[in-house]
């Protein structure tokens, strides 16, 4: 028996040869590691042949507007390196950071000691900016502001409230008058950081909301219907006669949608502004524990606007890749600086400057070779 | 005879819903090829392929990097679906007796009809977690998953329309089976396998879901395979579901773009197939 | 056979072979990566409606419910359709028709997903709402029409599935209708009969074949992601009305399947990954089966 493939080789050549070749070496590779141990460099982020550092993260939605604008600016004055930032959402920052699958995330509910434990290393959590959730409505026949406390939002997202003249609204707004119209709830149908510091401060409000829904980023709503991204909260409380939702103050803003005052520790009612938010973080930065990981709603203080929260960037204080984590740590030093600047035009406030130099400090932790 | 009448009104009905249908049909393409023209013509311009898409705010910009990671995307499901495809399909054309055959006749039929999100999850599962990595070779191993049973079937389908006089003129001339098959076979059904190539690479250009958590995205120009990648479909996704009108106008560019790839793709292919069909004279 | 013949079977079978066993490692990779939700919930996951990742609950009927329930309305609406257009184009359309028409509903089909989708958000949902909007009240009353009109729902996502699972359908229909034999249908209208009838045997002839189009269609339905997700709303309930947001099992790994923040709720996604697989090889296997004992009368080989 003559050896049986000559001849389909000789017809086949080389084009063919090369390809089988190559995707056997793409199969390898794409495949073969199954069973291997991560790789030893972060794979998160490389260097190119043309000198480019690309880093990858992913996260939150919430800061996604003013990310994107500082890795785009810094990508400006340092044209080399490459951020790459995609916003997944806050669980699946937490979680991919976790896989490594990225070099750093971002969040804007803290992670939990279990999911600390889970990752690979230690992490450092850095506030990056701050921001506020309101409750948006869409009321007819209701021109001015309605006014909410944490409690009677959360009996509505309950269900326990079901109309808009329900005399829990009522008597918080006095000589308003208000319709007999059945309430549609509104809620996020994706994991979220809104969704985390809005059921953050209703928990804080209510012990029975607490008890029946939970802090996390996506929850089991007991009513109402789900919108994808603060987008589609923000599309379905416009379209919907009688509906509230919440979604983060610059959608709330920019689609021109009404938003109501909530009352504060404090017993005002506030409604949300990039001054009232940094009102609330003031009284959390004197208390500021080491690692950051701290929740601002419901916070103390004249004038604070209670669903306010920090946003979060996370990193691995002794990442693998060293010569990315120093591009990383250089980008933080610029973003919690300069950087900052640029946050209140996007309707993000600035952060006490009490905070920044705590973070300067934790940033000097970060292992960079 | 007001039987007969009857039968030819009830048969005149349904010739009309017939046509109807066709024209239900119709209607949404129609609709759809519209919007995605008219908004799409607004938004595109040199930009939209030169440049790279801006921060918020920004108005402008462009897809470069989504047009480029596509490209390198299906260029490597190609390379790895068009071996794997072609040569399935010549094994399924030439012994199809067997009960091997039936088994992988069977598979590629239902690895055809595995939904894509479904593949997207066993890429990440097999060319992500591993390597902890995002990359545009995981993205590619997905959809040339997608890619290969296609390839393999019309292949098989179009090896079979070749007159098999061709064939016994090779065999009897004393060429050995492989040699009959690739000088004589496949060379004659070229066109075809070529055109099935250029389909299942238009269905996979616009798949979006298997790459969500496979090449996932990325906002720079990039062309390592070990880095996550831009894609025109998940830039459209991504712009799509944002509240900024800009990104939504380029959303509608992007699917400009797509949808005229896949116009383009379907209309060689039915020139190409039209030409092979004739061969065989039917 | 010649040796060398052997050699050349073998070659090409084992591309073959590595075809044949990405469905296998499709299946395996999925068992492996769901083993955690599986342990944990057993049978359960599929009969309970919670979905809370907060207590780490996780039921998947909502999905199921919406999965099934938009591709079964989907094929209500695109069965008569696809064989209506089936017949025109390969029993009454004039020649010069023909390969145009067949081009355009090639062209639906291979329309991606994504396009849809986008079609979905900002021409068809609006359209729907103003439909919900102007339904009169004595059937808003009907479970059927309960909820607000928000456009996105159940209703936008099977119109949207129907409008992509026609060419499909209709194009294995038309195939499957070419494989009847023309002495059939010149026997019907020797027998005096009329266009209809005629047809009707035709389509009577070849049962097996469009059942097993209409089944292939509906496979298509249950798996198809982007379009869906966009429309659907992404609510998981059980609910039967058309207007009431829903969510189906592609939809919702595509949505959560990278913000799954610990292993168990990624396990159950996977699952409900694995059980789509499952399904989509049911429903192709039991479909390819019926092309094909349909198409083997005539020629022994798919018609698909």
């Amino acid at each position: 028996m003559k050896f049986p493939f000559g001849s389909v080789q000789s017809m086949v050549q080389m084009p063919l040869r090369s390809l089988c070749a190559t995707i056997v070496v793409v199969c390898v590779t794409a495949c073969g590691g199954n069973s291997s141990e991560p790789a030893s460099t972060s794979g998160a982020a490389g260097a190119s042949a043309s000198g480019n550092v690309q880093i990858n993260g992913a996260g939150a939605t919430f800061p996604y507007p003013i990310y994107s604008k500082w890795f785009s600016e810094y990508n400006k004055l340092y044209p080399e390196v490459q951020i790459n930032y995609q916003s997944i959402g806050s669980g699946g920052g937490i979680r991919q950071l976790t896989n490594q699958t990225v070099f750093f995330g971002a969040t804007d509910g803290p992670m939990t000691d279990e999911q600390m434990k889970s990752a690979p290393g230690p992490i450092l959590h850095l506030p990056a900016v701050l921001g506020a959730v309101v409750p948006v409505y869409n009321v007819p026949g209701i021109e001015g502001e309605l006014k909410f406390s944490g409690s009677l939002i959360a009996d509505i997202y309950l269900g326990t409230v079901k109309t808009w003249d329900d005399p829990a609204i009522a008597k918080l707004n006095p000589g308003v008058k208000l319709p007999a119209t059945d309430i549609t709830v509104v809620h996020r149908s994706d994991g979220s950081g809104t969704t985390y510091i809005f059921v953050d401060f209703l928990s804080k409000t209510s012990p029975a909301f607490k008890k029946k829904v939970g802090v996390n980023t996506s929850v089991n709503w007991p009513a109402g219907v789900g919108g994808k991204g603060n987008e589609g909260v923000a599309g379905l409380v416009s379209q919907t006669p009688g509906s509230i939702g919440y979604v983060e103050l610059i959608y709330a803003l920019q689609n021109k949608i009404s938003f109501g005052a909530v009352q504060n520790l404090a017993g005002e009612f506030v409604k949300a502004s990039v001054d009232a938010v940094t009102k609330a973080a003031e009284g959390a930065a004197a208390s500021m524990p080491s690692d950051f990981r701290v929740s601002i709603t419901n916070a103390p203080g004249a004038g604070a606007y209670p669903i306010s929260s920090f946003t979060w960037i996370l990193l691995y204080e002794a990442p693998k890749d060293a010569a990315s984590s120093r591009i990383m740590v250089d980008f933080m030093r610029w973003a919690l600086t300069d950087g900052q600047k640029q946050a209140t035009e996007l309707g993000y406030a600035q952060l006490p400057s009490a905070v920044v130099q705590m973070e300067m400090a934790a940033l000097d932790r970060v292992k960079v070779s | 005879m007001t039987r007969m009448v009857w039968r030819r009104m009830l048969s005149s009905l349904f010739v009309g819903a017939c046509a109807i249908a066709v024209l239900v049909a119709l209607v949404p393409l129609a609709f759809v090829l519209f919007f995605v023209l008219s908004r799409g013509v607004q938004a595109l311009n040199l930009d939209f392929f030169t440049h790279m898409p801006l921060p918020v705010g920004e108005s402008g910009g462009g897809m470069a990097n989504s047009i480029v990671g596509t490209l390198i995307l299906t260029g490597l499901a190609a390379l790895m679906a068009v071996p794997v495809g072609v040569m399935s399909g010549v094994y399924l054309s030439e012994f199809p007796g067997s009960r091997f055959t039936s088994i992988v006749r069977f598979a590629a039929d239902t690895l055809n009809g595995v939904p894509s999100i479904v593949i997207g999850v066993f890429a990440y599962g097999v060319a992500v977690l591993p390597f902890r990595q995002f990359s545009a070779l995981a993205g590619g191993l997905a959809l040339g998953i997608m890619m290969i049973p296609i390839i393999a079937r019309t292949t098989e389908e179009l090896l079979l329309l070749v007159p098999g006089a061709l064939r016994e003129g090779a065999l009897a001339l004393g060429a050995t089976r492989a040699r009959a098959v690739f000088t004589v076979i496949v060379p004659a059904a070229l066109p075809g396998i070529i055109t099935g190539i250029v389909l299942a690479l238009a269905r996979v250009a616009g798949e979006t879901a298997p790459l969500l958590f496979t090449s996932f995205n990325n906002r720079f120009f990039t062309t390592e395979l070990t880095q996550p990648i831009s894609s025109v479909t998940v830039q459209v996704f991504t712009y799509a579901i944002s509240p900024y009108e800009d990104w939504q106008r380029q959303a509608w560019a992007g699917a400009l773009v797509l949808v005229t790839i896949v116009f383009i793709c379907s209309l060689m292919a039915r020139l190409a197939t039209s030409r092979v069909a004739d061969m065989r004279g039917r | 056979m010649r040796s060398r013949d052997i050699g050349f079977r073998l070659s090409t079978g084992a591309f073959a072979f590595v075809l044949a066993s990405i469905v296998v490692a499709i299946g395996f990779e999925l068992s492996r990566q769901s083993m955690l939700s599986i342990q944990k919930f057993g049978f359960d996951f599929w009969r309970t409606s919670t979905w809370d990742p907060v207590a780490g609950q996780f039921g998947a009927l909502p999905f199921i419910w919406g999965t099934l329930y938009s591709s079964i309305l989907a094929l209500l609406i695109a069965t008569p359709v696809a064989i209506g257009i089936a017949v025109f184009i390969s029993e009454l359309c004039p020649r010069i028709l023909r390969t145009p028409l067949v081009f355009l509903t090639e062209l639906l089909a291979a329309i991606p997903s994504i396009v849809y989708g986008l079609w979905g958000i900002f021409v068809l949902v609006p359209a729907v709402r103003s439909l919900e909007i102007a339904l009169p009240d004595s059937l808003r009353a009907l479970p059927l029409f309960s909820g607000p009109p928000l456009g996105v729902g159940m209703l936008s996502a099977a119109l949207i599935l129907a409008v992509m699972v026609v060419p499909f359908t209709s194009t294995v229909a038309r195939e499957v209708l070419r494989t009847v034999p023309l002495a059939q249908r010149e026997a019907a209208y020797a027998l005096g009969a009329t266009q209809f009838e005629a047809i009707r045997a035709a389509i009577f002839y070849a049962r097996t074949g469009i059942v097993g189009a209409v089944m292939l269609g509906f496979g298509r339905a249950l798996g198809e992601t982007m379009a869906v997700t966009m429309v659907i709303g992404n609510n998981p309930q059980v609910s039967a009305s058309l207007f009431a947001p829903q969510y189906t099992m592609a939809a919702v790994i595509a949505n959560e399947f990278t913000e799954a923040a610990d292993e168990l709720y990624l396990a159950a996604l996977v699952e409900i990954g694995l059980v789509l697989f499952i399904i989509t090889l049911v429903v192709n296997g039991l479909s390819r089966g019926l092309i094909w004992t349909m198409a083997g009368r005539k020629s022994g080989r798919a018609a698909a």
